[in-house]
């Protein structure tokens, strides 16, 4: 572990379970000393980190992004072509649930429950209503066959990696630092998807169909990602985030390039209305929610 | 553990460092129809890892893959999980030649009994330094 820096508010506090990278040794493995949900909940609890409203409106709707993305790849575990590509799934989807634990967490610390508490990760997912979620339509559209999960898959590796990529810069240190632990896991979904664009475009006829109709299923839902608000015209002025629409340019290019190499095109369809982040979403969120929230409602405070 | 063993029986050792490793079992030749999903079609790769502290890779298990490069990357989800390694290779299952397990006797016997290969059978010389 390097020499903490307390400035961060990050270094301070113990990893707790097996002490960081100071533990490790040949034989024994230890989960690292990165960043996780745990500590964000601390810093916030301790008043260490304390997002302004805007910060967590902004952290609600990225970690609604990534929430609601795990729990549809989730639904991948024991369903994927190949016991290797299951356990694939299923790292990206644990990922994502990481990344939501943690800005939802962060998110919370500016929202407070009916009793003055401050709204924890499981008060978030587990007890809003549908129009309260702020992820934008993409994630929440359907699996559907293996190369529209892969389809869906790449709009959101290269879209994410763009936009974790500039949020280790925010002057937000809590949003950075999240960033900063997710931009590598993105970059490896980014490998991993494009890995897969390639390889189904360029299998089979019939694999290559199943991928350009992904493509174009999930192409409407793109321009939603890069629409500018009020709230993200004024983070971004104020250097805590970034303009959506400023990380579209490098997604065409790099998107394009996989595409291209794959000799597929960017599909041409119109774009969906969207309105994900003002809480309109398309009719595939409430049977998520349902089926990720009912255990949660019909037990609340239930531990497992 | 050696990585000269049997590769459809990977060492007990590989246990230790991945508790989800799946059963390296070979996919069973099938004459299924051409249509029909062919699982024997991705080929079975041998896994090697090396720990962030450790000299050299140590087998840790197989798995199924495509070609060279997803292998690579399913070795990762599959074997690196829990933060186990800094380095990969992958062999393909069939490039590895094997000892053949009945021949222990004639093999792996035969130096038994030869204590004159060990430093420990010979006695030190008088007066020799740093030995």
């Amino acid at each position: 572990m390097s020499t903490p820096d307390t400035t961060t508010g990050h270094g301070d506090i113990s990893t707790g379970v097996a002490g960081g990278d100071s533990n490790a040794s040949a034989t024994r493995i230890t989960p690292g000393n990165a960043l996780r949900p745990e500590d964000i909940a601390l810093e916030v609890k301790t008043g260490l980190a304390k997002p302004t409203e805007d910060v967590a409106e902004y952290a609600l709707r990225i970690g609604d992004d990534a929430l609601i993305l795990a729990q549809r790849l989730g639904h991948w575990i024991s369903r994927a072509p190949e016991l290797e590509e299951d356990i694939a799934l299923g790292n990206i989807a644990l990922d994502q649930l990481g990344h939501a634990r943690s800005f939802l967490t962060y998110a919370g610390g500016a929202m407070t429950n009916d009793d003055g508490s401050a709204k924890s990760e499981d008060d978030l997912a587990y007890f809003r209503r549908e129009h309260e979620f702020r992820s934008v339509q993409l994630f929440e559209q359907p699996n559907g066959d293996f190369a529209a999960t892969i389809a869906r898959q790449f709009v959101v590796s290269y879209y994410q990696f763009e936009l974790y990529r500039r949020l280790t810069e925010s002057t937000d240190a809590t949003l950075a630092a999240i960033a900063a632990k997710a931009v590598k896991e993105v970059d490896y979904h980014r490998d991993h998807n494009a890995q897969w664009v390639l390889r189904l475009a360029g299998g089979t006829d019939e694999s290559r169909k199943r991928m350009i109709h992904g493509l174009r299923t999930m192409w409407p839902y793109v321009a939603e990602l890069f629409r500018d608000d009020e709230l993200t015209q004024r983070l971004a002025e104020a250097g805590a985030a970034v303009a959506p629409s400023s990380l579209r340019e490098d997604f065409d290019r790099l998107t394009g390039e996989v595409l291209a190499e794959a000799e597929l095109e960017v599909p041409d369809v119109p774009a969906a209305p969207g309105g994900g982040r003002e809480g309109r979403h398309s009719e595939h969120l409430g049977y998520l929610l349902a089926e990720m929230q009912v255990l949660a409602r019909e037990h609340p405070g239930a531990s497992w | 553990m050696s990585p000269h063993g049997n590769p459809e029986a990977p060492a007990s050792g590989a246990a230790e460092i991945n508790r989800e490793a799946p059963k390296a079992s070979p996919a069973p030749e099938q004459s299924a129809p051409a249509e029909h999903h062919d699982r024997s079609a991705w080929g079975l790769w041998e896994v090697f890892v090396r720990s962030s502290r450790g000299l050299s890779h140590v087998h840790a298990g197989s798995l199924h893959a495509p070609d060279a490069a997803m292998a690579l990357r399913n070795a990762r989800d599959l074997y690196t999980r829990r933060n186990e390694g800094v380095s990969i290779w992958v062999v393909p299952a069939d490039a590895i030649a094997a000892s053949d397990p009945d021949s222990k006797g004639s093999f792996f016997e035969s130096p038994q009994g030869k204590d004159y290969r060990h430093a420990t059978y010979y006695t030190k010389s008088e007066g020799v330094k740093h030995l």
